[in-house]
């Protein structure tokens, strides 16, 4: 009984959640329809639909999707493991994390979009320095998120794990890595989300290719249509990207029912 | 001091002192034990008085300032020197029930060939043969408390600490898991040292019962529990023998505890003004 009314909840909440931003294109439909707004600065949702789908028919949209994953890809590929492995080390040993700290309190704080030009002055205009931009981004979220999960251990399941003889390689493996691990996987939520931001800006200006970089072109030939089928590209990735990551989480870590 | 081959546990002048700031706090102190191979001691005190910190210096989890700890194994095959059982399970809730049981088992000396009649054995002992793919969140607290009892036994430690194991049981779980403890340890009377401030439990289940004083705690009194053995924890109430005892240990403990309560108060008076300015 209970469960049945707890999926009738869960079918509400769920339509609410796909009503929402139905209402929203419904309204900003009629208002272009009605002319309560301008189609020259927002053309309506069907509009940047069906060029949305012009541009993957006609004008390789898929490449430019492609590219921008790629860059995101690679950059996750690189950055992320290297903060996971530093925010393990300070999270565990005093040594690393005296050492560290500082590091990350300074380079923190600097957005990173901001080192791009720095970035292309060492790598030169092309891949390495957009791809570099989400390797440093990531490789924060990552650092702190692992961090913060690793601190945040209960000492007993180390104090168990001595008693028991545990040896250190077990205890990163099968104690540190899992017991963090549902912070570490919030980090790379984050991380894939931070990502796409980041790429998106960097193909602004340094790349020739990506969603970025198509952006960029029709702000500068004025192609308005194809700038809003740009964003709402963004937002669907970013959609989807965000789902199966959840989705993913819930497999694995269904053990943290706490209570 | 030279080790008797007949001891399993012997302590020496042992003290615990742990330094905060310009606070500082001895834990106990001038522990001096010796404890027989297969001998069950529990060990009693008020709350505070350090036997917990004691079981965990003896556990090699906490460094003594003063003394030391001798634990005497012996070079028997398949056993392990040592396991410990804490007040709550502390079971990692990312593994199943038998991934649990395995883990402390590679990490022992016991052969690898063993490790899956142990498990099995050992979880079909305790009831939890249908759950052995459950994780420790979709068991109850009992339940819970029976593996990591059973994860300690499984790895045959010559030395067991508990530190007060079924205090956070109801009284079903915990005359449950008694029971089940006794029926474990007769089997193979590893040396078990078993903290409790429960003197009735304490009676029933050592064969030897340690007071200790309130903090910095010391032995003040130790008492032997002759009742023969097997026990029957329920059934051991009617004994008049262990009613007395029970009051007499009750009493002594009752002065510790009105002494700790005291040192707490004067303690909390000399504090208190120093936060109001």
């Amino acid at each position: 009984m209970a469960e049945v009314k707890a999926e009738k909840e869960g079918i509400g909440v769920t339509l609410l959640f796909i009503a929402s931003p139905l209402l929203l294109l419904a309204l900003w439909e009629i208002g272009v329809r009605a002319e309560w707004l301008d189609h020259r600065f927002f053309p309506a949702p069907t509009t940047i639909v069906a060029e949305i789908v012009r541009l993957f028919a006609e004008d390789n949209l898929l490449i430019d999707i492609l590219a921008s994953l790629r860059r995101i890809g690679l950059g996750l590929l690189a950055g992320f493991p290297t903060g996971l492995a530093i925010g393990v080390a300070m999270g565990r040993w005093k040594w690393a994390r005296a050492f560290f700290a500082p590091l990350v309190a300074f380079t923190y704080p600097i957005p990173k979009i901001a080192i791009l030009p720095l970035l292309l002055i060492i790598f030169g205009l092309g891949e390495t320095s957009n791809v570099m931009v989400v390797v440093i981004g990531v490789f924060f979220l990552a650092l702190i998120n692992t961090y913060a999960g690793v601190r945040q251990i209960d000492h007993e399941y180390f104090d168990v794990a001595r008693v028991y003889g545990i040896s250190r390689w077990q205890v990163l493996r099968r104690i540190v890595l899992p017991a963090a691990f549902p912070d570490i996987f919030t980090g790379l939520k984050l991380a894939v989300g931070y990502g796409l931001i980041l790429i998106v800006a960097a193909e602004m200006v340094a790349a020739e290719s990506g969603l970025g970089y198509r952006i960029w072109t029709s702000w500068e030939t004025y192609v308005i249509k194809e700038l809003y089928a740009c964003l709402m590209m963004i937002s669907i990735i970013g959609v989807v990207l965000a789902v199966i990551l959840e989705k993913i989480e819930g497999r694995l870590v269904h053990w943290k029912h706490t209570g | 001091m030279t080790p008797q081959t007949d001891h399993c546990l012997l302590t020496e002048n042992l003290g615990k002192r742990f330094e905060n700031g310009q606070k500082s706090v001895q834990a106990f102190t001038d522990i001096n034990l010796s404890i027989r191979r297969g001998e069950f001691v529990c060990l009693v005190g008020p709350s505070g008085c350090g036997k917990t910190t004691l079981l965990r210096c003896m556990a090699g989890i906490e460094t003594p300032t003063t003394g030391r700890v001798e634990i005497v194994a012996d070079p028997k095959p398949n056993t392990s020197r040592l396991a410990m059982v804490f007040q709550q399970h502390w079971l990692y809730p990312w593994m199943t029930v038998e991934e649990n049981l395995r883990f402390v088992l590679q990490a022992s000396p016991i052969d690898a060939v063993l490790h899956a009649d142990i498990i099995d054995r050992f979880i079909n002992r305790v009831g939890l043969g249908l759950f052995r793919k459950f994780y420790p969140y979709q068991l109850s607290g009992g339940m819970n408390q029976r593996l990591s009892l059973i994860r300690a036994f499984c790895i045959h430690p010559q030395m067991l600490l508990m530190d007060e194991p079924f205090v956070f049981l109801d009284y079903q779980n915990r005359m449950m898991l008694q029971k089940l403890l006794l029926e474990l340890w007769a089997d193979e009377k590893q040396t078990i040292v078993f903290v409790t401030h429960n003197i009735n439990e304490a009676i029933a289940l050592g064969d030897r019962v340690l007071l200790m004083t309130a903090s910095p705690g010391t032995i003040k009194r130790e008492m032997v529990s002759e009742f023969p053995r097997p026990r029957d924890v329920v059934d051991l109430r009617r004994d008049p023998h262990y009613e007395e005892m029970v009051v007499d240990i009750t009493n002594d403990l009752r002065e510790e505890i009105e002494i700790a309560q005291r040192k707490m108060e004067s303690e909390w008076l000399k504090s208190k003004p120093k936060k109001r300015a």
